[in-house]
């Protein structure tokens, strides 16, 4: 079968129809496909990568522009991983959507392998920027925003932050640019998960209330629960115009380790470790057993 | 000794004292004229781009005091097929966006450009928290990095020009208390330096302010000492000159380097690096500024103090080729 997104004129639009049973569906199988990218690798960041699973899936099954068969595609809404430890997860969208062979992801992690654990613009097709170093993205995406006033485009860039890395003060340094130059074409989405490296966020230092936070730096703000396909879906479907006059930021309320029920009661322990293959086995059983049951195929 | 006072080396009001005060503001604008990429951003450094912002308002972007912020947005930018110009006082555009300037400029190979006004001690009386004494060995450790300094206003328009289509980024050091070298605007050659004046006895090789001193003690070591001097503009200290400094080390035997920045890290450690490399041997001294605690002050009564002057060039170099 020839795959149609390898055809540059093919454009991916906007608010692609979708169910939201496919979008859970293809939320699972990121957790399912990121738990065999660290077996292969070794060792990775489980339970922020599933955070964000549902936010992803919506993102690229419906919500971006894209034209994965032209990545520089001038048009094309950027997304950037602020919280770059996460692309595990979004290897095997990008590979899905035709951006590179899907047998790039057997080399995930191999030394000389264009996939790692944080993502590289130069490596990988369908990286608009790359990031591991937090608290760069909301500065390098609010550059993009004003590059495409500049330029006359209404592409939309969106940033996938977590919550520990506005701990960073030149994010809050990139939220008064963006509001100072009216960049409603600009949205920031928070995976606040409620946990940063060594353990709650509010812990380590406080970074809530978000929505009023950004809301005082001139953004306009929503709240939603980032599990919920439905909410995602009509948040992104209902953003502003992007010639509006003021950047979004989306306060996604979500679950370290969602959909795992043991990271769920355990998060911190699964920030960043290795499955033995019991677990793993465990672990891919919950998943597959709640996508068969949503497929109506349980037996 | 009359007293010597700050100056003000922060504006420029109109397109003469643009063009003698602050090169770089002038030279922008003529890139600009050409190249529609070009955009300018400041962290709260407009007042150096007066003739730009005339000339171009719609693409100047002010970013308020947050210098971190101006270099990953800038990357963004850049990563869009701009080519941003980032004005900035160097102690604060370098130093302190360092990891800014590797992980989304340089890694990336982004076209992003970096001009650092008031570079090495040209904010001395202000304190060391303006110095930017460090800023050369950071920048040059950065593998797609260009890094210049000119030596005059002329050098200055010269640079602009020869680095504005690189692909990578480039730092531009900006020195402020320069003598005039060239009396019109010269050609680089990328990574090559200028030989000033030839001579068989020592080396003398400097960049920004230390080009004019090297000319001035060459002349001096020539008319009162019979002393001839193989000079250099160091200009380009990422890529550095390798084959001119081998073949003027072969000459001479003698080294000296001459530069307002610290003696580690700086020309002084690429003239020592290269000459190993080469396994030459060659006795080197630095006019530079020493490991330690620096003082503060008016900038001449500096340069004074840390003989970063002809007549300190002079002694360093008789030194050199006296033993």
């Amino acid at each position: 079968m020839v795959d149609e997104t390898q055809n540059p004129a093919v454009t991916l639009e906007r608010g692609r129809p979708v169910t939201d049973t496919e979008l859970l569906r293809r939320a699972d199988w990121i957790r399912l496909q990121t738990v065999e990218l660290i077996a292969q690798a070794g060792l990775g960041h489980y339970s922020s990568t599933f955070s964000c699973a549902e936010i992803v899936a919506t993102l690229y099954y419906h919500a971006l522009r894209l034209r994965p068969g032209e990545p520089d595609w001038p048009d094309r809404d950027r997304f950037l991983l602020g919280k770059g430890h996460v692309a595990t997860g979004l290897w095997p969208v990008l590979a899905d959507l035709g951006y590179y062979p899907a047998d790039w992801l057997k080399q995930f992690g191999k030394v000389g392998s264009p996939l790692n654990d944080h993502p590289n613009m130069r490596l990988a097709r369908g990286i608009d920027f790359s990031s591991g170093s937090l608290g760069h993205n909301l500065s390098v995406g609010t550059g993009m925003a004003l590059g495409a006033r500049l330029a006359g485009r209404d592409y939309r860039t969106f940033v996938l932050t977590g919550d520990g890395e506005l701990q960073e003060g030149q994010v809050w340094e990139a939220a008064m640019a963006a509001s100072h130059y009216k960049l409603g074409n600009l949205v920031a989405i928070v995976d606040a998960n409620g946990f940063s490296g060594s353990g709650p966020t509010s812990q380590a230092m406080n970074i809530e209330p978000l929505p009023e936070r950004f809301a005082a730096f001139g953004w306009l703000t929503r709240e939603i629960d980032g599990h919920d396909v439905t909410a995602l879906r009509q948040t992104f479907d209902t953003l502003p115009d992007t010639s509006s006059e003021q950047p979004v930021c989306i306060v996604a309320r979500t679950r370290k380790g969602h959909g795992v029920d043991m990271m769920e009661k355990q998060p911190q322990a699964w920030h960043l470790g290795l499955l033995t293959s019991e677990q793993q086995a465990d672990v891919v059983a919950e998943i597959t057993a709640r996508m068969e049951l949503a497929a109506g195929t349980a037996i | 000794m009359a007293t010597r006072k700050m100056v003000d080396v922060f504006s420029d009001i109109d397109r003469d004292s643009a063009l003698k005060a602050n090169p770089s503001g002038y030279a922008i604008t003529e890139l600009a004229a050409e190249d529609e990429r070009i955009i300018t951003l400041t962290a709260d450094l407009s007042n150096v781009l007066a003739e730009f912002r005339k000339a171009f308002p719609e693409r100047y972007i002010e970013l308020g005091i947050a210098e971190t912020n101006s270099v990953s947005l800038a990357a963004g930018l850049a990563s869009c097929g701009f080519v941003p110009y980032i004005f900035s006082m160097a102690p604060f555009g370098v130093l302190k966006t360092a990891e800014q300037l590797r992980t989304d400029a340089d890694y990336n190979h982004l076209p992003v450009r970096l001009v650092g006004r008031l570079s090495g001690l040209a904010m001395g009386y202000f304190g060391t928290s303006h110095y930017a004494v460090e800023d050369i060995s950071i920048a040059r450790t950065m593998a797609n990095t260009t890094v210049v300094a000119p030596a005059d206003p002329n050098a200055v328009l010269a640079l602009m020009r020869s680095t504005a289509g690189l692909q990578g980024p480039v730092y531009i050091r900006i020195a402020e208390a320069t003598e005039p070298v060239y009396n019109a605007v010269p050609e680089f050659a990328h990574g090559q330096w200028p030989r000033l004046r030839e001579g068989t006895d020592v080396t003398l090789a400097g960049h920004g302010m230390g080009v004019g001193l090297a000319v001035g003690a060459a002349k001096v070591l020539a008319e009162e000492h019979g002393i001839s001097a193989d000079v250099y503009d160091a200009a380009y200290l990422k890529p550095h000159d390798e084959t001119a400094i081998v073949a003027s080390a072969r000459r001479t035997g003698k080294v000296l380097t001459i530069e307002d920045h610290l003696e580690i890290g700086g020309l002084g450690s690429i003239v020592a690096e290269t000459v190993a490399r080469h396994k030459l041997v060659v006795d080197l001294k630095q006019v530079a500024l020493p490991d330690t605690d620096l003082e503060v002050g008016v900038p001449a009564e500096l340069y004074e103090h840390y003989g970063l002057t002809v007549n300190g060039v002079v002694a360093k170099a008789l030194e050199l080729v006296k033993g």
